[in-house]
């Protein structure tokens, strides 16, 4: 089974954070299931990180992550692919976004695909994935997807019948999702206790 | 099973009164709370190693443990931890030596990387380097304690050539050496490796996450030949703070929480209780939580518990360690014992290694005796 893993850090409700994030977890899951030859069944599921602001605190303050912190950042390790969406707060993603993605482990994301998405006002604001939000991922070594999604307030409104709409770009970037997701394959993070470096090769890779 | 304090010898304000101890306050505290331990009936006293404000835990343990050696005349003396990454194994293996002459055995130790990112630059290392200098430095102190004549090269240390570390070993036997990590795999793998014993923080983290470093590292402990997994040697730390009436205990401690620097103005105190072995109530409660921690690490040999931390008075922590050692400890000596299979063995001690060197090789004349018991 693929898992698609939506983080949204949409705040109110309903949030058009939200809105943009579940159009991108059901057009990935359409996107998916029209490709793929194998009978494999795919799901997205959300994670709201208004639910985890306490906990993101604590984990930052603390060093760990709890409860259900805990699982939503276990499912993001094991997801096949992620879909990220925040919304534009002074002139960059939101700080409760931001929090979640410092309390992974180094390495979560490295080659995992990730589709990015933002949400603002206007569409004065949409160069923030490019020049704020793309970078963070690549830092963290993930696997982006060329086509980000952003969506201005206007784009909520009619836009879904001319060419190059909010659907059109949903569609575009998930397709470009599912096809890094279809070349990867379903994969397992590497797990250190499982499987430790053997001592001997931990002293002669000093020499 | 050993009992034990560590402390990481930090000056923080008192929360209640806005009063911050000066540094020699702190200082002749810590050789109070240590003798105290010693009185109370405790096994072990750990220092921890620190080179910046607002700590005054010594730069080079032995300097403070020597002081309580010569003050005590049973209590075993260990550090929590020596930074094996940023001190010169050669400097370890003499003044761990010296000390254990000094203490007349009475010395193990704990290997740490350290918290404090600064002070790998500040003697000439690179962080990003940290298990490797844990990795190339044991190994050389190792063979120091071992070998009466050592040449070396390595990656980080200058080169030695027919070098003898002074003093030998007192009776020849290093001291035992534990490896204490939080998070890093390759430690738990480092301290199987040796047969060393490993040392779980325990304490910032949920038990989930220790239960896993202990299954690792006793797996791997019987991978390398020491022994079954369930004879490797395990520390652990806690945290508690007691008084008769649990909600008195609440009530005193939580400010001390709540303005802790590590976990302070974060999880509530019934949070961080819950999902990690803190332990804020009656000696009761403290016993029935230590005595769980075995059902998630197994049977253990060390346990050593933070009570001098977040600015808690002398007066409160002297108090605290009469609970300890007058009513905690004596019941999870007895319960413990009663639990443990025979084939599990005690931590390692001076007297304890003397002995498995003596019946592994007699004809070895040992290097000195003891003028004390150990």
């Amino acid at each position: 089974m693929t898992s698609i893993v939506v983080i949204s850090a949409g705040i109110s409700v309903p949030s058009s954070t939200r809105i943009l994030a579940d159009s991108l977890g059901q057009a990935t899951v359409r996107a998916l299931s029209s490709v793929d030859v194998v009978e494999t069944s795919t799901s997205y599921d959300v994670i709201e990180l208004r639910d985890l602001a306490h906990l993101l605190t604590d984990n930052v303050l603390t060093g760990f992550p709890t409860g259900s912190l805990a699982d939503a950042v276990r499912r993001v390790a094991e997801a096949d692919a992620v879909i990220a969406v925040t919304p534009v707060y002074t002139g960059s993603y939101s700080g409760l976004f931001k929090m979640f993605f410092d309390v992974l482990e180094e390495g979560t994301l490295q080659g995992k695909p990730v589709l990015m998405a933002a949400t603002a006002g206007t569409a004065r604001h949409s160069l923030v994935l490019e020049f704020a939000m793309r970078p963070l991922f690549a830092h963290l070594r993930a696997d982006v997807v060329p086509t980000a999604v952003f969506a201005a307030s206007e784009d909520f409104g009619g836009g879904s019948v001319r060419g190059g709409s909010l659907a059109a770009r949903i569609d575009r970037a998930t397709g470009e999702l599912a096809d890094k997701v279809l070349r990867r394959g379903t994969t397992l993070p590497d797990d250190p206790f499982e499987n430790p470096t053997p001592f001997e090769d931990l002293l002669n890779d000093l020499h | 099973m050993q009992f034990g304090i560590f402390t990481v010898g930090d000056v923080t304000p008192d929360p209640t009164t806005g009063r911050t101890p000066a540094e020699h306050e702190r200082i002749k505290a810590t050789i109070e709370i240590a003798k105290k331990a010693e009185e109370v009936g405790l096994d072990v006293f750990a220092t921890g190693e620190h080179h910046n404000p607002p700590f005054v835990a010594p730069a080079n343990p032995p300097v403070l443990l020597a002081n309580i050696a010569a003050r005590t005349e049973r209590i075993i003396l260990s550090t929590s931890t020596t930074l094996i990454t940023t001190n010169d194994p050669v400097r370890i293996a003499q003044d761990y030596s010296y000390l254990q002459h000094l203490a007349d055995g009475r010395v193990d130790l704990m290997m740490g990387r350290g918290n404090t990112g600064p002070v790998y630059p500040w003697f000439g290392k690179d962080i990003r380097e940290g298990i490797n200098l844990a990795i190339e430095n044991y190994h050389l102190l190792h063979r120091l304690w071992r070998e009466d004549v050592v040449d070396w090269e390595g990656t980080f240390r200058t080169p030695l050539q027919g070098f003898t570390s002074t003093p030998r070993p007192l009776d020849g036997v290093p001291p035992f050496v534990w490896h204490g990590s939080i998070r890093s795999p390759e430690i738990a793998e480092q301290a199987a490796y040796y047969g060393d014993g490993f040392f779980a923080n325990h304490i910032f983290w949920p038990a989930s996450h220790t239960q896993r470093m202990v299954g690792l590292y006793r797996r791997r402990f019987e991978h390398y030949g020491h022994g079954t997994a369930d004879q490797a040697i395990v520390g652990l730390g806690g945290q508690v703070f007691m008084r008769h009436n649990s909600q008195d205990a609440v009530r005193e401690f939580r400010p001390y929480f709540d303005n802790a620097p590590v976990y302070g103005h974060g999880p509530s105190l019934e949070d961080f209780m819950r999902e990690t072995p803190l332990t804020v109530g009656s000696p009761q409660q403290v016993i029935e939580r230590t005595l769980g921690f075995r059902e998630y690490v197994g049977d253990y040999q060390r346990q050593l518990f933070l009570m001098d931390h977040a600015g808690l008075p002398l007066k409160t922590v002297l108090e605290q360690l009469d609970l300890l050692g007058g009513e905690v400890v004596p019941v999870l000596r007895r319960e413990f014992a009663a639990l443990k299979p025979a084939h599990v063995p005690d931590a390692p001690t001076h007297a304890s290694l003397v002995e498995k060197a003596r019946s592994e090789d007699p004809s070895v004349e040992l290097v000195e005796t003891t003028g004390a018991p150990a």
